[in-house]
């Protein structure tokens, strides 16, 4: 495995400062930690703090923006970010109207920023946490606490950045992000592994001409392994999947996500959409917004997701409030 | 012999650490098996971080601190699950425990129960469940029906439970980790936790017995 690294123990230091002095007009670094704050915050409102494992990019950097997150955590390679980081994170970004946290439901994430939160709470900073666990391959919906959190973030992050610009309370943002979060599924395919950089080593093994419907982020076995097949048979298989867990039917409003996993080209993706779009057309779902790009990824991996958002005009609202990173945008110039 | 002062409980930490270092590749190829394969480049990165903290901040005003710094240094360099568990295995049983001066076998038979349930509290994880518990507790248990009054012997009980936990892994499906997700596949193979615990208690052992001799 060929990967553009230094030292591999300076990985997330060398990126987080790549990323921070190209984008210095917006960024500056959370001093003495691998995070990323926007320098020009609006004030008198809850921040929205989030973070996870590095090697994911451009999540969850590349959502530090106006109308998107205050600040990000980086942890080590697809390792949640520790306490202590999380905690200065949030401090740097605490405008006095409490910290919302956003973050994928792993066992790791959960368990460092619950203790971040506890150690705020001896200072006196008002918290609360929003698990996105939108992958609803990863685990039946009776068990929606072991379901892990993928592309989703995506949506849930641009609601809850926009609720906390509206100058809502920490409840409030905390209601309507929870609402997102639960109108939110995601599922995956993989195509081929992604490696851990530094280690040499793919992430898992899949056969030349072998899918996985349904496999995580670092290789986390899925619901099916099947031969390649053309791109309408895979769309149709996740969209029937996404289809029966929401409940999906004539009329309903969405956004749709179609995301990269790193190595899959953006020509294959329009592909992916432009099945997927016949198949939502077919039953007539009214498609809000859409789009297709790498928001959540695992450095080469290959494979794509599909995440759908229902809306209703509420969260409507807040998704079409404007927003600006580096890496996503929405709103337009009038 | 009975008991250790401060610095040599520093020294049997940083033996400890060495020993995780030392095993980095051994327990990535335990990783590798049925888990994302970076369990030692964790363990190796927390554990060099806690040795250079005792090395620069020694020497230790009690027991305690010799215990709390490792635990946080681990616990706020690593991240990842393992950071807040292995962290939780030197912070936790220290936590509202009176400064002591002298680590008798009492004493490391109580952080220890400490420690491991803080991390099952923490983690909610139990004894079959594939996790670094299933090494740690067995520990526990022969520290607490052990002979305190003799720390060799003490030591050697908990280390040789900790290797027959890691050895008994074998026999578990995994509730946690990426293993979770392996099912029936995952049987047969041990879990890289526990071999930590099994590594750090080895390490703690030879320490106290390479004293004794001398």
């Amino acid at each position: 495995m060929k990967k553009i690294i230094n030292n591999p123990s300076d990985i997330v230091e060398e990126m987080l400062s790549g990323y921070i002095s190209a984008y210095s007009r917006y960024y500056e670094r959370v001093p003495g930690q691998n995070a990323v704050m926007l320098k020009e915050r609006r004030k008198d409102k809850v921040a929205l703090v989030i973070g996870g494992g590095s090697g994911h990019e451009p999540l969850f950097i590349g959502f530090v923006g106006k109308g998107l997150a205050d600040a990000a955590a980086a942890g080590n390679i697809f390792a949640a970010p520790n306490p202590q980081l999380i905690a200065e994170t949030a401090k740097a970004v605490h405008e006095g109207k409490g910290v919302l946290f956003v973050y994928g439901c792993y066992a790791g994430d959960n368990m460092n920023f619950d203790m971040a939160e506890e150690l705020l709470d001896m200072e006196g900073i008002k918290t609360a946490h929003v698990r996105v666990w939108d992958d609803c391959a990863s685990a039946p919906k009776e068990r929606i606490h072991d379901r892990r959190g993928i592309a989703g973030d995506v949506y849930v992050i641009k609601i809850a950045g926009a609720a906390c610009d509206a100058g809502l309370e920490l409840d409030e943002v905390l209601r309507i992000t929870e609402k997102a979060r639960d109108n939110i599924n995601t599922i995956g395919l993989a195509t081929s592994p992604g490696s851990i950089p530094g280690l040499n080593k793919p992430t898992f093994e899949l056969g030349e001409d072998e899918i996985e419907f349904g496999m995580g982020l670092h290789g986390e076995p899925g619901i099916e392994r099947t031969k390649m097949q053309s791109a309408s048979h895979l769309v149709k298989r996740m969209y029937t999947e996404l289809k029966k867990e929401m409940g999906l039917k004539e009329n309903d409003e969405v956004a749709v996500l179609v995301n990269g996993l790193g190595s899959t080209t953006l020509l294959e993706l329009n592909i992916v959409y432009h099945d997927l779009n016949k198949l939502m057309a077919e039953d007539k779902l009214i498609v809000h917004d859409a789009e297709i790009k790498s928001y959540c990824t695992c450095q080469e991996m290959g494979g794509f997701s599909i995440t759908i958002l229902k809306l209703d005009e509420e969260l409507k609202k807040y998704y079409d409030a404007p927003c600006f990173s580096p890496y996503y945008a929405r709103g337009e110039i009038k | 012999m009975k008991s250790l002062t401060v610095e040599q409980t520093t020294d049997m930490i940083i033996k400890a650490c060495d020993a995780i270092v030392e095993n980095m590749p051994y327990l990535t190829e335990v990783d590798s098996k049925i888990g994302d394969g970076d369990h030692g480049i964790g363990m190796a990165g927390g554990m060099e971080k806690a040795r250079a903290t005792l090395k620069e901040k020694r020497p230790f005003p009690d027991i305690n601190s010799v215990f709390k710094m490792t635990g946080m240094a681990m616990l706020n360099s690593m991240g990842g699950a393992s950071g807040v568990i292995f962290g939780t295995m030197f912070l936790g049983g220290v936590k509202n425990l009176e400064p002591v001066h002298e680590l008798d076998g009492h004493l490391m038979t109580r952080i220890m129960r400490g420690s491991l349930d803080a991390i099952k509290e923490r983690g909610k994880a139990n004894l079959g469940d594939k996790t670094m518990v299933d090494a740690l507790e067995p520990a526990v248990v022969a520290l607490e029906n052990g002979n305190k009054e003799d720390l060799v012997q003490l030591m050697k009980a908990a280390k040789d439970a900790a290797w027959q936990g890691v050895e008994n892994t074998k026999n578990y499906i995994a509730k946690y980790g990426k293993a979770k997700t392996l099912g029936e596949r995952a049987i047969g193979y041990q879990d890289a936790g526990a071999t930590s615990v099994a590594i750090i208690f080895n390490a703690m052992y030879e320490y106290v017995e390479s004293l004794a001799q001398s």
